[in-house]
């Protein structure tokens, strides 16, 4: 589905990504680790068209999309949540999600996807008028979500969602990636620094180090790795 | 010898002039208060292009003033065309008006793509430097092209003759003025609360990355910010000269400052705030001169402004916490 080539991506002088090539799959959840500033939100940036790669080659459904500007790629299918949930503080928790759907004009499909978020998270129903800035972390970060959802995704990208929460609401979190995975067959492209985490929901897993992918392999075989083990998962 | 620089507007009658009245009465006072609601809208009109377009790139735009200049001259053009051809006034007031909004958007939206765009990404003060750049090019363009003496503009807005007992205290000019102003707020309110390219607009103020993440095309929201702006400054112009009665090349620059003023009183970047800062300013500029002086008018303004900002950094409904990560 996804196809990532050999792709170089500088900001400025910085060599952030090196030849890096990841491969996604229709319906796999798949896993980016790796330590801070290795390049995993670098690689979702290029992706999504924010940080171009300076070569190298992004495909989606058969389509190149390295050389698109960021409205158009979403407009093929392609959503992100990005790192520290950015929502949109004065706007109020509706609007962000008005805001997901900008694209779409679908007027029944945004309606029935709206009640499927609330359902999906019920306090964002009840905190429909507030402003999305005067929400706590955890609420963001559904309301965050819940935004990537009412685009309707084909791949949603996903980057440290599990970043400053509480556990239980990591948890909730989590458990709502696999239902979105499993009910709407919504690919899913996780960025995680909790490896342990992330590897357990996902299908398969990419190591990045240093803007180089250092090792793939099924999330099963990662989590029993020595080295993965060693150096993400404290063990 | 030098003749003194023309103001921007004229002063309202100071108490001295007024022969025989006690400056307590509530005529003078009222007369004062339009007038400064009056000059409030001006300013409006001007401001608003300001604060929406540093709202969405964080720029002071600089030229901003000289695009209202060119809506003037526009309107100058434009006027003396169909005056030659016999219109009737208030036809040419709204052609007038028309004309120079869609050629000032023009001019808006063109200095984005060259002066704008191209540096986006660099440090804010090249793009400050690029807008006064292109500020000093315009002034001298329409020098050239134009003349530099101060050219007569007809007045456009007839006198209605059942109001003329109170002309004095506001004219029919004002109120005409002061209305359009109040229904250009309106529909830009509605524009950006309500519609898609307001909420994408209000999106990209507010984050801009994630605005694009969301898939709101970026330069279509800044393009349309500098049409929209430069076509209130146009129509300001128009109306404002028609007021006035003069135009030269120099009239942007120092309605330009005030309307920035204005836009930073009421906290830049902030729609609401623009009018509620160009109303202070106006009614501060118009009390001050009606009961102190006229000469210190300019002064006591800035001064005004520097207490707001040091009491109220943000300005009177600015967000101080609107600083971008």
């Amino acid at each position: 589905m996804l196809k990532i080539d050999h792709i170089n991506t500088f900001y400025g002088n910085i060599h952030a990504l090196r030849d890096v090539s990841i491969e996604v799959a229709e319906g796999e959840i798949i896993t980016l680790i790796g330590a801070n500033g290795a390049g995993k939100t670098t690689t979702l940036m290029s992706i999504s068209g924010i940080a171009p790669p300076r070569n190298g080659e992004i495909v989606f459904e058969g389509k190149p999309i390295h050389h698109l500007p960021p409205h158009e790629i979403v407009e093929l299918g392609i959503s992100q949540v990005p790192e520290g949930r950015h929502i949109f503080p004065y706007l109020s928790v509706s609007e962000n999600l008005d805001m997901g759907s900008f694209l779409r004009k679908d007027t029944a499909g945004i309606r029935k996807d709206l009640e499927y978020v609330y359902e999906l998270f019920p306090i964002l129903a009840e905190r429909r008028n507030q402003a999305g800035g005067t929400l706590s972390g955890g609420e963001q970060q559904m309301l965050a979500i819940s935004r990537s959802i009412m685009a309707r995704p084909r791949l949603l990208l996903l980057d440290e969602p599990s970043l400053g929460l509480a556990p239980i609401v990591v948890k909730k979190i989590f458990e709502i990636i696999a239902k979105i995975n499993e009910e709407n067959r919504t690919t899913i492209f996780l960025v995680e620094q909790n490896a342990n985490l992330a590897l357990k929901v996902a299908h398969r897993g990419y190591v990045m180090e240093n803007g180089i992918i250092s090792m793939t392999d099924s999330a099963a075989n990662l989590l029993a790795n020595d080295d993965v083990q060693k150096a993400y998962l404290g063990i | 010898m030098v003749s003194p620089a023309p103001r921007f507007l004229a002063a309202p009658r100071n108490v001295a002039q007024r022969n025989g009245l006690d400056s307590m009465d509530w005529e003078y006072t009222a007369e004062l208060f339009l007038g400064g609601l009056t000059r409030g809208s001006i300013y409006a009109l001007i401001a608003l292009g300001y604060t929406m377009v540093y709202g969405i790139i964080e720029l002071i735009n600089f030229a901003h003033g000289e695009i209202y200049m060119i809506g003037a001259f526009t309107g100058l053009i434009v006027t003396g065309v169909l005056t030659m051809m016999g219109w009737n006034e208030v036809a040419i007031l709204v052609i007038a008006a028309t004309v120079a909004m869609i050629y000032s958007s023009c001019y808006g939206y063109t200095i984005e793509k060259i002066a704008y765009k191209p540096i986006r990404n660099a440090p804010r003060l090249s793009a400050l430097i690029s807008a006064i750049g292109m500020s000093l090019f315009l002034q001298n363009y329409v020098l050239l092209a134009q003349t530099s003496d101060f050219l007569p503009f007809p007045a456009l807005i007839p006198e209605i003759g059942w109001w003329k007992p109170y002309s004095h205290i506001i004219s029919s000019a004002e109120i005409v003025l002061i209305i359009t102003t109040a229904v250009v707020m309106i529909l830009l309110n509605f524009l950006i609360k309500f519609t898609r390219i307001g909420k994408a607009m209000r999106a990209t103020s507010q984050d801009r990355k994630m605005a694009m993440l969301t898939g709101v095309d970026i330069n279509g929201v800044i393009s349309m910010t500098f049409i929209v702006g430069s076509a209130t400054a146009a129509l300001g112009g128009v109306l404002i000269a028609s007021h006035i009665g003069q135009i030269n090349f120099y009239i942007g620059f120092i309605a330009g400052i005030k309307a920035f003023v204005a836009a930073v009183l009421g906290g830049i970047g902030s729609v609401p705030g623009a009018v509620l800062g160009s109303l202070v300013l106006g009614w501060t500029e118009s009390f001050f001169t009606g009961y102190v002086s006229s000469d210190y008018e300019d002064v006591f303004a800035f001064i005004f402004l520097v207490c707001i900002l040091i009491f109220r950094p943000a300005g009177i409904l600015g967000r101080s916490d609107t600083e971008k990560v």
